[in-house]
């Protein structure tokens, strides 16, 4: 396996690293529309390094078999290598290994949660799962900033409980009204749920407010982590949220892959939500008992070589540093920000520049449609992100219906940002404007 | 001219900022009909009004409509706008039919500008296949509200 990694272990990130780790990302070195690709669109997906590419084409080419069943030495093999990812992967959350749940994406991750508390409030699970059960009367809150998947997944549990779901509103730059929050989180609270970094604005949320007023009325903190497991340090013990969703596609590894995080203990009393194989240890016609979670939730053949893929770039990232990639991505974020405010008839969303932020920026460009600003930029090889980016209300709050969004990783130069910030001067003019 | 420069031609850019038919008008009791499109992918959206004539066969009195979304989506419906009143319906949906076929084209079919007039400059976009569903949202709301008014 290929372990040859471009540059030192715990570099601090700067350009020279920066274009030495390129090396291990071929898809970038590539010119579109004649201009050499700058790639922002991570924040949508990020690409796979050499490194996971090969993990994943070796567990193909000499590992692949069945896992949790067989006796044969492949099957061993695979068993091991998808639960070693699986160590692996919840260690670099700070979680063990019997917290993560394997999902096809943090979608599912959310959609779990809500479907087991669903199956809770109708009495599956027992005694242990009425901790979970919603009805009329109980409340969810969610906040107005949520990507769909953190709001439609409770709409629905809603529905089927009777329960209420309810929003934090955001303030004028669309973060989180704290000062809010406290009046709409009330004893009715059970499941509150929250991003962690905004999708749209980079946006950090102070998760340590909001786990404390969750804790205050005993509601379960869930935290949508989509946006911070891959650009900053994550420690789901330190901050103390009970479920954090993620996914693999943003964080160096193939799609179709994410995870759920859940306190063991919650886990293990929480009702199953898809059923059928693998999940089971005793069946009869008319019942079935369940394995503990992790496998609990984990029905039917799992995606084995994306979990030994995920755990690649978990290592990948830890040979970097998540200090490094954080500290890194701030520059990039503060440069994104300064540089799109000081273009004229530019709107920065979200945190003003020089205040904090992940390393992207969403903009709105007067008298230019995102669409129109996107093409645009695409024509000079410039990959950005444009549309409601999965999150109509916060767009709707913000008084407009779509924007445009550079997200960087760790294999963007500032010359990236230097280029998107020039286009984008370019833009209204194109336009007649 | 770049590929850029053949999807946002002069005519586009020019209908996209003065729009024909932008703002619902009253029917004023003649037969009429609304349609409302979304691209769920952009937001983009229009709201359109199709006014027939109490002819006895019936021809587009007036194209009205609200929208918000790209230039190119803007930009389609103001031409619609500006070529459909006089048309029969039927010479409505042939001149849908032509347009829907050149974006769907990909670029091969020439456009005919005999036929297609100041919608002939949108040629540009069937070359770019996420932008077509931009040009025909419009021009979908006026087919749909157009088959409702004559019924």
């Amino acid at each position: 396996m290929s372990n040859k990694y471009s540059i030192p272990a715990n570099t601090e990130l700067t350009n020279e690293a920066v274009k030495a780790l390129r090396a291990d990302f071929p898809i970038l070195n590539q010119q579109v529309n004649d201009h050499d690709l700058v790639y922002l669109d991570s924040g949508a997906t990020s690409h796979n390094p050499l490194q996971v590419l090969d993990a994943e084409r070796e567990y193909y080419l000499y590992n692949n078999s069945a896992v949790h069943r067989g006796a044969h030495t492949l099957a061993v093999e695979a068993t091991d290598a998808f639960e070693d990812a699986r160590a692996t992967v919840a260690s670099f959350i700070g979680a063990r290994e019997n917290e993560l749940v394997w999902t096809s994406n943090a979608t599912e991750a959310l959609n779990l949660i809500a479907y087991s508390f669903g199956n809770a409030s109708q009495g599956l699970g027992g005694e242990a799962a009425r901790q979970f059960a919603l009805t009329e009367g109980d409340e969810i809150v969610t906040t107005e900033l949520e990507h769909h998947a953190n709001i439609i997944p409770w709409q629905i549990l809603a529905q089927r409980t009777g329960a209420t779901l309810k929003h934090i509103p955001l303030r004028e730059d669309g973060t989180i009204d704290y000062e809010a929050a406290e009046k709409v989180v009330t004893e009715r609270t059970k499941i509150l749920a929250f991003t962690h970094v905004s999708n749209v604005l980079g946006a950090i949320t102070d998760v340590d407010f909001m786990v404390k007023l969750a804790r205050k009325v005993g509601a379960f903190a869930v935290l949508d982590a989509c946006q911070s497991v891959p650009h900053m340090p994550v420690d789901v013990k330190a901050l103390d949220v009970d479920f954090a969703a993620f996914s693999a596609h943003k964080m160096l590894a193939p799609t179709g892959m994410g995870a759920l995080y859940g306190k063991n203990e919650l886990l293990e009393a929480m009702p199953a939500f898809l059923t059928g194989g693998s999940m089971i240890t005793k069946v009869t016609m008319t019942e079935a008992q369940w394995m503990p979670a992790p496998i609990k939730f984990e029905a039917g053949t799992q995606r084995i070589s994306q979990a030994v893929a995920w755990a690649e770039a978990v290592r990948y990232l830890q040979h970097i540093g998540m200090e490094n990639v954080h500290a890194w991505e701030s520059k990039l974020g503060a440069r994104l920000a300064e540089g799109v405010s000081s273009v004229e008839g530019v709107r920065l969303l979200g945190p003003a520049a020089g205040t904090e932020r992940a390393g992207m920026a969403a903009i709105h460009v007067d008298g230019v449609h995102p669409h129109d600003v996107g093409q645009l930029l695409d024509t000079q090889g410039i990959a950005v992100r444009v549309g409601h980016h999965c999150a109509q209300p916060l767009h709707r709050a913000l008084g407009i219906t779509a924007s445009t969004r550079a997200s960087a990783y760790i294999y963007n130069t500032t010359d990236d940002v230097d280029r998107f910030i020039e286009a984008l001067g370019g833009v209204r003019a194109y336009f007649g404007l | 001219m770049s590929a850029l420069d053949q999807l946002y031609q002069q005519i586009i850019l020019d209908h996209s900022k003065q729009r024909n038919g932008e703002g619902l008008q009253d029917a004023h009791g003649l037969p009429s009909a609304d349609n409302h499109q979304y691209n769920p992918t952009c937001g983009d959206e229009i709201n359109l009004r199709v006014t027939l004539t109490d002819e006895s066969e019936p021809k587009v009195k007036e194209i009205s409509w609200e929208g918000d979304g790209c230039s190119i989506s803007m930009a389609a419906a103001s031409v619609l706008s500006e070529m459909a009143p006089g048309m029969t319906t039927a010479e409505l949906q042939s001149l849908v039919d032509d347009f829907r076929e050149m974006l769907r084209s990909r670029g091969k079919i020439e456009p005919d500008e005999e036929v297609l007039g100041d919608a002939a400059a949108f040629a540009g976009v069937a070359k770019f296949v996420a932008r077509v569903k931009c040009a025909m949202l419009g021009w979908v709301a006026a087919e749909e509200a157009a088959k409702e008014a004559a019924l």
